[in-house]
C-alpha cells in the first residue's frame, strides 16, 4: 500500500497538469496582495464605511491576518476546481491513457490500489492548502505584517486579538482541508464512471455548484436536505474565527463560540467522504476493465 | 505441464454471448497462438486470464492454482500487454519500466531496468519521454514492462497491432527468443494468421466465443495436404495432362487461368520432375498458406469442431 502510495504520488508530481494548480493559486494570491498594498487603505476605507460613525480603529486594519481572511474567503470558492482537476482524473485519466488495465494486471487487489490514489490524491490536497497557507498567511505578514484581526460581518465587527489568531488559522486550514477532501473524495467517486477526464471534472463542478445553491437558497423546501449536504458545511471553517465573551463582553482568548458546530459539520463531511470512497470501490471491484 | 488450464469458461454482456464454454490448456514452453476474427472473443478471454473481466462461468487454473483464490501470486507470474502497449507518455521508458516493475513486487536495479530495455533495443531512448516514441517503440516498450519482472507466463494480445513490417519482425523475433532462450511460456493472440504461423507451437483457433480447434501448429500444417498454385508456360496444357495422370485426384477446376492442387509436400520435386518431362516449363509452384485456407474454412462454415485435438 506504502510502495504504491508512492508511486502515485510520483504520478502525480511528474504530471505539468499538477502545477497548474500550485501556479494558479500564486497568480491568484499574488494579484490579491498586490492589489491591497497599493490600494489596500481605499479598500479598508470603503468596507468600513458602514462602522466609521461607531468606533475609531486604533491601529492597522490591513494586516497579515486580514489578507488571509480575505484570500481565504475567495480562494475557497475557485479551489475545488484546482482539486477536481486531479482528483477526478485519478481513474478516468488512466482509463483514457489506456493504462489503467495494465495497472490493474499487476499483483494488487483493486482496493489496495484504489485506496493508495485516493489517498495520493488527499496529500495532494493537503500540499494545495499548505501552499495556500505558505502564500496568503506566512506571505500576508510578511509583507503586511501582524495585528488583530477584523473581521466585518453583515451588522457587526468582530475583533480577534493578534495573540489569539494563529492558532484560529491552523484550525481553520485542517478544517478547509477536511472540506477539500471531500471535494476530492467526489472526483474519484465520479472518475470511475467515465473513460476520459473532462467528465467527471465538469461533473464535480455541477454536483458542487448546484449543492451551494441548494444550500444558500432560503426556500423550506430545501431546509430539509440542507444539514445533509456537504456544501453547507464547507463554510464551517469562519466558526473558528467567532469566541465566547466574559460577563464584561470581552472576549475568552482560546474560545470558540460554537465548537459543536465545527464537530458536526466535520462529522457530516467525514461521512461524505466515507460514503464516496466505499461507494466508488464497491462499484469498481464489480467493474469489467474493457478499455 | 499445464501452466494454464481453462474449463467452460463463459463470459456474457447482457443478451451478448462474448465467450461460450471455452476449454484450452497452456502447456510449460508453449507459444500458444491464440487465434480469432475480430470480435471471436480472444480479447475478452485473455482479460479474463489477467482478471480485467469476471467470468459469467467456468474456472480457470493458472500455475495449478485457482485464479479466483489466488490472484496475487498468479499475477506476480504474469507478464501482459493488452492490446494497445498504454503506458505513461510523461514519463521516459526508463521511469515507466522502474514505475511498472515495483508495482509487480520487485525492487529493480539500473543494471535490470537497462537490461531489459537493452533486450528490447530500447536503451538508447532510456531517458526519453514516451510521448516522443513511435508506435513499434511503444510496443517493444510494453513487451519490457511484461518482463521486467521476470514473469513464467507471458500474455500479449495482438502485440503486432499497427506495427510496420519491420516492427512486427522485431515482436515476431523477440518471442521467438523468449520462448528459445528464457524458456518462457507464451500466449499470444493475433488474427494476423501468418505471424501466428510463424511462431506458435500450439494454436488454437475460436470463432464466436467458442473453440474450433485446438492443436499442435504442425499437425495444422500438415505436409501431406499442402495445397500448390502452379503457373506454367502453357496452363491449359499442364491441366489436362495433370487430368490424365495420377496427380489429377486433388487437381481443382482451373480458375481465373490458374492451376490448384492438394500434393504432400515432399513430391513437390517429383512433381515438377514430371512436368518438364512433359514438356512443360514451370514457372512456379507456389504453396498456398495452408493455415489461412483452413482458418478461413472453419470459421466462414460456422462449423464448431469441439474435438480436433490428439
Amino acid at each position: 500500500m506504502w510502495k504504491h502510495l508512492q508511486i502515485e504520488l510520483y504520478k502525480i508530481f511528474h504530471r505539468p497538469r499538477t502545477y497548474l494548480a500550485f501556479a494558479a493559486i500564486t497568480a491568484l494570491i499574488g494579484v490579491i496582495q498586490l492589489g491591497l498594498k497599493v490600494d489596500g487603505k481605499e479598500y479598508t476605507e470603503f468596507v468600513m464605511a458602514d462602522f466609521a460613525g461607531s468606533f475609531s480603529v486604533d491601529g492597522k486594519i490591513l494586516n497579515g491576518y486580514f489578507i488571509c481572511y480575505v484570500i481565504l474567503q475567495l480562494l475557497l470558492v475557485h479551489v475545488p476546481l484546482l482539486i477536481a482537476l486531479i482528483a477526478a482524473d485519478m481513474i478516468s485519466g488512466e482509463a483514457n491513457m489506456g493504462t489503467l488495465r495494465l495497472l490493474l494486471t499487476k499483483p494488487q487487489s483493486r482496493t489496495e490500489i484504489l485506496l493508495a490514489k485516493f489517498f495520493a490524491s488527499v496529500i495532494y490536497t493537503i500540499l494545495l492548502l499548505i501552499w495556500i497557507a505558505i502564500m496568503g498567511l506566512f506571505l500576508s505578514m510578511a509583507i503586511f505584517g501582524t495585528d488583530d484581526l477584523f473581521i466585518m460581518k453583515s451588522s457587526y465587527v468582530v475583533v480577534v486579538k493578534s495573540s489569539d489568531v494563529f492558532w484560529r488559522y491552523c484550525g481553520a486550514f485542517c478544517f478547509a482541508a477536511l472540506a477539500m477532501t471531500t471535494v476530492a473524495a467526489l472526483g474519484f467517486f465520479l472518475s470511475f464512471f467515465a473513460e476520459n477526464s473532462i467528465g467527471p471534472i465538469v461533473a464535480t463542478m455541477s454536483v458542487i455548484i448546484v449543492c451551494t445553491i441548494l444550500s444558500t437558497m432560503n426556500i423550506p423546501l430545501f431546509n430539509l436536505i440542507k444539514p445533509y449536504l456537504f456544501t453547507s458545511h464547507m463554510v464551517t471553517w469562519k466558526e473558528f474565527f467567532d469566541f465566547k465573551v466574559n460577563d464584561a463582553n470581552e472576549a475568552i482568548i482560546g474560545s470558540i463560540q460554537y465548537p459543536e458546530k465545527i464537530i458536526k459539520s466535520a462529522i457530516v463531511l467525514v461521512l461524505h467522504i466515507i460514503g464516496f470512497v466505499a461507494g466508488g470501490i464497491w462499484y469498481f471491484k464489480k467493474k469489467d476493465v474493457l478499455s | 505441464m499445464e501452466i494454464v488450464k481453462v474449463e467452460a469458461l463463459t463470459k456474457k454482456f447482457d443478451q451478448l454471448t462474448a465467450v461460450n464454454q471455452l476449454s484450452f490448456s497452456v502447456l510449460s514452453g508453449d507459444v500458444y497462438g491464440f487465434l480469432g476474427q475480430n470480435g471471436a472473443g480472444k480479447s475478452t478471454t485473455i482479460r479474463m486470464l489477467l482478471t480485467l473481466i469476471t467470468p459469467t462461468a467456468g474456472e480457470i487454473q493458472i500455475f495449478g492454482l485457482s485464479l479466483l483464490k489466488h490472484r496475487k501470486e498468479i499475477l506476480q507470474q504474469i507478464g501482459a500487454v493488452i492490446e494497445k502497449p498504454d503506458v505513461y507518455k510523461y514519463l521516459s521508458a526508463y521511469e515507466n519500466l522502474t514505475l511498472f516493475a515495483k508495482l509487480s513486487g520487485i525492487q529493480p536495479t539500473r543494471t535490470m531496468i537497462m537490461e531489459q530495455l537493452e533486450i528490447v533495443g530500447l536503451a538508447h531512448r532510456a531517458n526519453d519521454t514516451v510521448k516522443t516514441f513511435s508506435q513499434g517503440m511503444k510496443q517493444r516498450l510494453g513487451i519490457a514492462i511484461a518482463l521486467v519482472h521476470n514473469p513464467q507466463l507471458i500474455i500479449l494480445d495482438e502485440p503486432t497491432n499497427g506495427l510496420d513490417p519491420q516492427g512486427i519482425a522485431d515482436i515476431r523475433n523477440l518471442i521467438l527468443n523468449l520462448s528459445k532462450q528464457y524458456k518462457k511460456t507464451v500466449i499470444v493472440s493475433s488474427h494476423l494468421l501468418s505471424e501466428i504461423e510463424q511462431i506458435a507451437s500450439r494454436i488454437l483457433i475460436i470463432d464466436k466465443g467458442r473453440k474450433l480447434v485446438e492443436d499442435h501448429a504442425a499437425s495444422l500444417f500438415d505436409p501431406s495436404k499442402t495445397i500448390i498454385e502452379l503457373d506454367t508456360n502453357n496452363n491449359e496444357a499442364a491441366y489436362n495432362i495433370l487430368s490424365n495422370s495420377n496427380w489429377g485426384n486433388t487437381l481443382q477446376p482451373i480458375r481465373n487461368g490458374q492451376i490448384i492442387l492438394q500434393l504432400n509436400k515432399l513430391d513437390i520435386p517429383l512433381f515438377n520432375q514430371y512436368l518438364v518431362s512433359k514438356d512443360i516449363a514451370v514457372y512456379s509452384l507456389q504453396p498456398r498458406h495452408s493455415l489461412e485456407d483452413y482458418f478461413l474454412q472453419i470459421t466462414a462454415g460456422k462449423q464448431h469442431v469441439e474435438a480436433f485435438t490428439n
